[in-house]
């Protein structure tokens, strides 16, 4: 591989996507994997499903299940939908699996490029705007079935708090102020949501919170993992903050998880009881 | 018909590398060595905001000196080398021996096609997997794309032979701690009549210790400390 050079009239910037493009090495924009020949993308390719972001008192968590799904079949177990984006933010992503794989890694590497080229990091509205437009680009794909539709949730350094954007699949980029949902269950898993926020949260009642919405989602939707203590299979949890990116390890996870089931089983008996 | 005056290839060449040469010995020395926990680079720049030691990857820096926009624009080229390579490959195929290699490619084509050459002298440094430092390398790739191998520490820029007597002489032994090694480097670099303060300074580590992006810079503050303590 020969130094890449370019002259003023053509130099990317700190561009890693025009970069590709004017190497001639990455995707074809919008084609991440479906062409004119085939108008219509296969129905039985991996799709992920269920995430949720959830701002607390001083960052953001971010929780994804572990099924993906293709068509009537579960094809992994252990799939995950939570990443960290650079040192202050994460990425979720529901959607069609290859194609998301790919968003994901192109992401990370537009951001870190940026901020080796230019010697600072981009800030986090402008990480979000850089998001939109790949999610934007990928329109034409989504158009055949190949749909991805990301949360990006961070610490904004500038404004000490965490906040979260959605998308819509034409990159239409929205930030909400407290919770966001994506995925086949996010219905569910939103409303759990809703009703467990309160203001200035705790990280510990937020995680609990996010690990509460993904076991309900689970229940209702069919493309939604629960929790596999069996085979120690738990949500991929994030927690956001000053401090940075930390993914939950499984010990906590599983602590957790126990403690969920626990409040759920107790509360039905609890009901049961009452009723008779 | 009007003939060029002829000039022999030698003297070309020679004229070249003197231009390059005096454009380098302009600006200001940098040295990089290894210490115990990865490999250090301490460059004499009063400026703060026009950096001479970037990160490149996960484990490789770079180092520039001469003309700020020649390196500067080796720089990016150079991070965009291995962007590209990490990103077709995986991250793991991003060594500093190739883009040593890509870097000398590129310097030697200029030095030898065009009218100007380059002034800078550059730095490829990487630290190796191992935590005994035995993957360290450090790569120092002159003007006319001439690639030297160094295998403990280097020299950079201008008297780089008054710098090298200077800073051998204050260097103690491998293993070595980054403080010791910090002020041989300012000692090194100031002389015997000047001192230098950690404002005029830029220094930058490549840490075993740090997650995946090893590059860290050390801020003013902690250059002072290490520099009075």
């Amino acid at each position: 591989m020969s130094l890449p050079r370019f002259g003023p009239h053509n130099d990317p910037g700190p561009d890693f996507a025009a970069l590709l493009r004017l190497t001639g090495t990455g995707p074809e924009t919008g084609s991440l994997g479906a062409s004119a020949q085939h108008p219509q993308a296969p129905p039985e390719i991996p799709h992920g499903t269920t995430c949720v972001a959830v701002r607390y008192d001083s960052g953001v968590v971010m929780a994804g299940d572990r099924r993906a799904t293709a068509g009537h079949l579960i094809s992994n177990h252990r799939i995950e939908k939570v990443f960290p984006a650079d040192r202050h933010s994460g990425v979720a992503i529901a959607g069609a699996a290859g194609p998301s794989a790919e968003m994901v890694r192109l992401f990370q590497l537009q951001l870190e490029h940026y901020e080796k080229v230019e010697g600072t990091p981009i800030s986090l509205e402008g990480k979000a705007n850089q998001l939109g437009q790949m999610v934007r680009a990928n329109l034409p794909s989504a158009m055949q079935g190949l749909v991805v539709v990301p949360i990006f949730a961070g610490f904004d350094t500038a404004a000490s708090r965490g906040r979260i954007f959605e998308y819509d699949v034409t990159g239409g980029r929205y930030e909400e102020r407290d919770h966001a949902a994506t995925g086949s269950g996010s219905l569910h898993a939103d409303t759990v949501v809703k009703l467990g926020y309160r203001t200035s949260m705790a990280r510990n009642a937020a995680v609990d919170l996010v690990l509460d919405a993904l076991y309900v989602a689970s229940d209702a939707d069919s493309a939604t993992g629960g929790p596999d203590p069996v085979r120690d299979v738990f949500p991929v949890v994030a927690v956001i903050d000053a401090g940075g990116y930390v993914r939950l390890d499984d010990a906590e996870l599983r602590r957790r998880t126990e403690r969920l089931l626990r409040r759920h089983r107790s509360r039905r008996e609890g009901d049961e009881a009452g009723a008779s | 018909m009007t003939m060029p005056f002829y000039a022999p290839p030698e003297q070309v060449m020679k004229d070249k590398a003197d231009y390059a040469r005096k454009g380098i010995a302009r600006g200001r020395s940098l040295v990089a060595f290894r210490y115990d926990g990865g490999i250090a680079i301490v460059a004499e720049n009063t400026s703060a905001t026009l950096r001479k030691v970037s990160e490149i990857y996960d484990r490789i820096a770079f180092a520039g000196v001469g003309r700020y926009n020649e390196f500067d624009q080796l720089r990016i080229a150079g991070v965009r080398h291995a962007d590209l390579k990490g990103f077709a490959f995986s991250r793991e195929d991003v060594d500093a021996r190739s883009l040593a290699n890509a870097y000398a490619q590129s310097l030697g084509q200029v030095f030898t096609h065009e009218m100007k050459p380059m002034e800078v002298e550059i730095l490829v440094a990487e630290i190796g997997l191992d935590a005994d430092g035995r993957g360290d390398q450090l790569f120092h790739i002159l003007y006319d794309g001439t690639v030297v191998d160094e295998d403990d520490w280097v020299v950079l820029g201008g008297e780089t032979e008054e710098i090298s007597e200077r800073f051998e002489e204050a260097l103690p032994d491998a293993p070595r701690s980054l403080a010791d090694g910090v002020r041989a480097a300012v000692a090194a670099l100031a002389g015997p009549e000047r001192t230098l303060t950690a404002e005029s300074l830029e220094a930058a580590v490549l840490d075993r210790g740090n997650d995946r992006r090893a590059f860290r810079r050390l801020t003013d503050d902690e250059v002072a400390a290490i520099l009075t303590g």
